[in-house]
């Protein structure tokens, strides 16, 4: 879609407008905060040194910023071809699924480094999978992605509860969730790394999916920024019929970019299963696939601000929960109304300011905006 | 009888249950016909539920819990617009992020002003809408079919379960019988066209989102004030998201939309009333079965496997007055 707005320059662009609206956010957030009764700022210190304060917060952050991680990059790389995936949610409980599938049966027999990469492979086959349908009925049937997306997300739900109330669960038990893993399912824990830095961690379920996280970090930039078929993936998104004509398989870049999107999406499930629960429950992804939505507008579908942002968010919950122990009124689900706040401002609403910071750098330094004299026609 | 009588139960929970449905989709049918994708529909009746159930339990009447609904999800369908018209954003995003702040703020804001763990207080009777018997319908109870017909499925309901069936031959007649309507439809299939007839594209789909906000507000305050005594967290649970699928299977058309929601609601309360027990010929469904059934009959629609689903043609577009 074709903005109809002026160039401004590079730092404003992804520095300048994502920090104010950002800020615009949480003021607001601020403003609820206070009609709950409490202190804004008070709040605000609380969740920083929940989160930073001591090296267990750090590593709990890192823990819920590399489940972000994978999920900002799976919207951002179908947000990529103009596509918006909402089932980045199904696509990683059905991840879960194939996780499970690999750990029940090898978890007794194969080390923890075998599983993993099976586990991998496996979970992103099952997201990509999940991914698959959509893609196929959008690039083939025409049907709206965001839609059969959010019905892909239902569908999910019920067939993991189908799943866990019935044949994944262990006879005799009532809890609705698979046994628990072995150890060889069990990966192995990060907590050394913070504590290079001297901080002491007492149980932390960071782990090495982090690492996962980053590496996929990489390879997604190297995929659209770096390949034919991410070029071809940011034509796709910026004019179809443009990519029409360059000879550019419609059919072929939505469902590549869909599956890419699924499996990342899927892959998120082995931090929390793997890495934390060691076992696969009801609702574990719990709306983690919607956060991704708000990382990767924050991050502007850059895996540098995806990864930024993800860590933000980490923050927002490992901090929010130490903020709902400090101030009972607020529980973490402000979380959730600092997350839509800033999907609103930094997504629905990201030109609002736009034409007045425009405005500004017209009558600052006119150059700046690409225009030879200020005649007041910035926007 | 015995077999009638379950199916005349089952009806009459149907109907109950697809009243919340119905309004959310008539309410996405006028804001989808407009031109604006509302994926904010939950979230427009979340908050509808809550500041119905509130606004009911502190100023102890019904109605003014019902004016309240209405006029915070109206609040919110004018921030949608805000920010998918004025400011021509991303629809798809504002409605997300309208769901996650309807979802966040109705729990924060009732711990903290209830304390009762994010619910609202039970509503006394007169801070609900009652029941409505209709004349005869007690006399005519024992009457052999017609009795229980009229007494448990036609008598006895509430008036918001009227006002939903109502709005159905109302919508219609709004939509295709009046000039609102056809402009409404215009702007939906081609802003550009309404706009050169020189009437405001932006204050057009406005008014239609603020129909939307309208009935997603009456829709909340069903769910908290009629079917349930009070408010509860999350308690749309999807509604709004199977409304939308309704909207798409009806085809963005009022009679349809009820049939649709009808067939939906029916889902629901066979899935309830079998739990567990098994079908003739099909032997055992499990309740997921059925509850996921409303999502995959409506990709397979979407698929275009049953009839073709086209959406109003500018939907989700926002309009640009020049290039």
């Amino acid at each position: 879609m074709s903005t109809p707005y002026a160039k401004l320059p590079a730092w404003a662009d992804y520095g300048l407008i994502p920090l104010i609206n950002l800020s615009v956010a949480f003021i607001v957030a601020g403003f609820v905060v206070m009609l709950v009764g409490e202190n804004p700022f008070r709040a605000a210190v609380i969740l920083v040194e929940g989160a930073f304060g001591k090296g267990t917060g750090v590593a709990f952050t890192l823990f819920y910023a590399t489940t972000f991680i994978f999920t900002g990059l799976s919207v951002a790389v179908a947000a990529h071809c103009s596509l918006f995936n909402i089932g980045t949610e199904g696509q990683a409980y059905i991840g879960g699924l194939g996780i499970a599938l690999v750990c029940l049966s090898f978890d007794s027999v194969l080390p923890w480094w075998v599983i993993f990469p099976i586990a991998i492979v496996a979970a992103s086959a099952f997201g990509a999978l999940w991914g698959l349908i959509p893609a196929y009925l959008q690039a083939k049937r025409g049907s709206h992605i965001v839609i059969t997306t959010i019905m892909f997300n239902f569908i999910a739900a019920s067939v993991m509860v189908y799943l866990l109330v019935g044949p994944l669960k262990p006879a005799g038990s009532q809890a609705p969730q698979t046994r628990n893993f072995l150890a060889g399912a069990e990966l192995p824990k990060l907590n050394w790394m913070i504590e290079l830095f001297g901080a002491k961690i007492r149980s932390a379920p960071l782990n090495i999916c982090f690492l996962l996280a980053l590496v996929m970090a990489f390879l997604v930039w190297l995929l659209i920024w770096r390949t034919k078929l991410g070029y071809e993936m940011r034509t796709y998104g910026h004019s179809s019929k443009a990519a029409r004509y360059a000879g550019i398989s419609e059919t072929r870049i939505i469902i590549t970019a869909m599956m890419v999107s699924g499996a990342l999406a899927g892959m998120m499930a082995l931090n929390p299963v793997m890495g934390d629960q060691h076992n696969v429950a009801i609702d574990f992804v719990s709306g983690a696939g919607f956060v991704g939505i708000a990382v990767a507008l924050m991050g502007r579908l850059h895996p540098v601000g995806i990864v930024l942002a993800a860590i933000l968010f980490g923050m927002l919950y490992q901090g929010g929960a130490e903020l709902a122990f400090e101030m009972p009124a607020i529980s973490r689900d402000m979380i959730v109304i600092i997350q839509g706040l800033v999907i609103l401002f930094a997504g629905a609403l990201e030109h609002m300011f736009r034409p007045y910071i425009q405005a500004l750098f017209a009558s600052v330094s006119p150059k700046s905006v690409g225009m030879q004299a200020v005649n007041g026609k910035g926007a | 009888m015995d077999i009638f009588n379950a199916i005349i139960q089952v009806l009459d929970s149907t109907i109950r249950l697809s009243v919340p449905l119905l309004l959310a989709c008539l309410a996405g049918l006028y804001s989808e016909r407009a031109g604006i994708f509302d994926i904010g529909l939950e979230g427009k009746m979340l908050v509808g539920a809550f500041a119905g159930a509130s606004a009911a339990a502190v100023f102890h009447s019904a109605l003014i819990g019902l004016g309240t609904a209405i006029l915070i999800s109206v609040a919110f369908a004018l921030v949608h617009g805000f920010a998918s018209i004025t400011h021509r954003g991303n629809q798809i995003v504002s409605g997300v992020a309208i769901n996650f702040i309807a979802a966040g703020s109705t729990i924060i804001l009732g711990q903290a002003w209830f304390q009762q763990g994010g619910r609202t207080p039970a509503l006394q009777p007169g801070e609900r809408f009652a029941a409505i018997t209709w004349p005869g319908a007690d006399a005519i109870k024992d009457v052999p079919i017609i009795g229980p017909i009229y007494a448990e499925l036609i008598s006895g309901h509430s008036i918001l379960v009227y006002f939903a069936f109502a709005m159905v031959p109302f919508t219609w007649w709004v939509l295709f019988r009046t000039r609102f309507g056809l402009r409404m439809r215009a702007v939906g299939e081609n802003p550009a066209a309404v706009d050169t007839a020189g009437i405001s594209v932006a204050w057009l789909r406005y008014r239609a989102l603020i129909c939307t906000g309208i009935l997603t507000g009456v829709a909340g305050a069903y769910l908290s004030m009629v079917q349930n005594g009070g408010f509860v967290k999350d308690m749309t649970a999807g509604k709004g998201y199977i409304a939308l699928a309704a909207l798409i299977f009806a085809k963005w058309k009022p009679v349809n939309a009820m049939f649709a929601c009808l067939l939906f609601g029916f889902l629901d309360a066979a899935s309830i009333r079998l739990q567990g027990s098994p079908l003739p010929l099909v032997g055992k469904v499990p309740a997921q079965f059925m509850q996921a059934l409303p999502y995959v009959l409506t990709v397979i629609l979407l698929a275009g496997f049953i009839g073709k689903a086209i959406p109003p043609r500018a939907g989700g577009v926002p309009y640009v007055k020049e290039r």
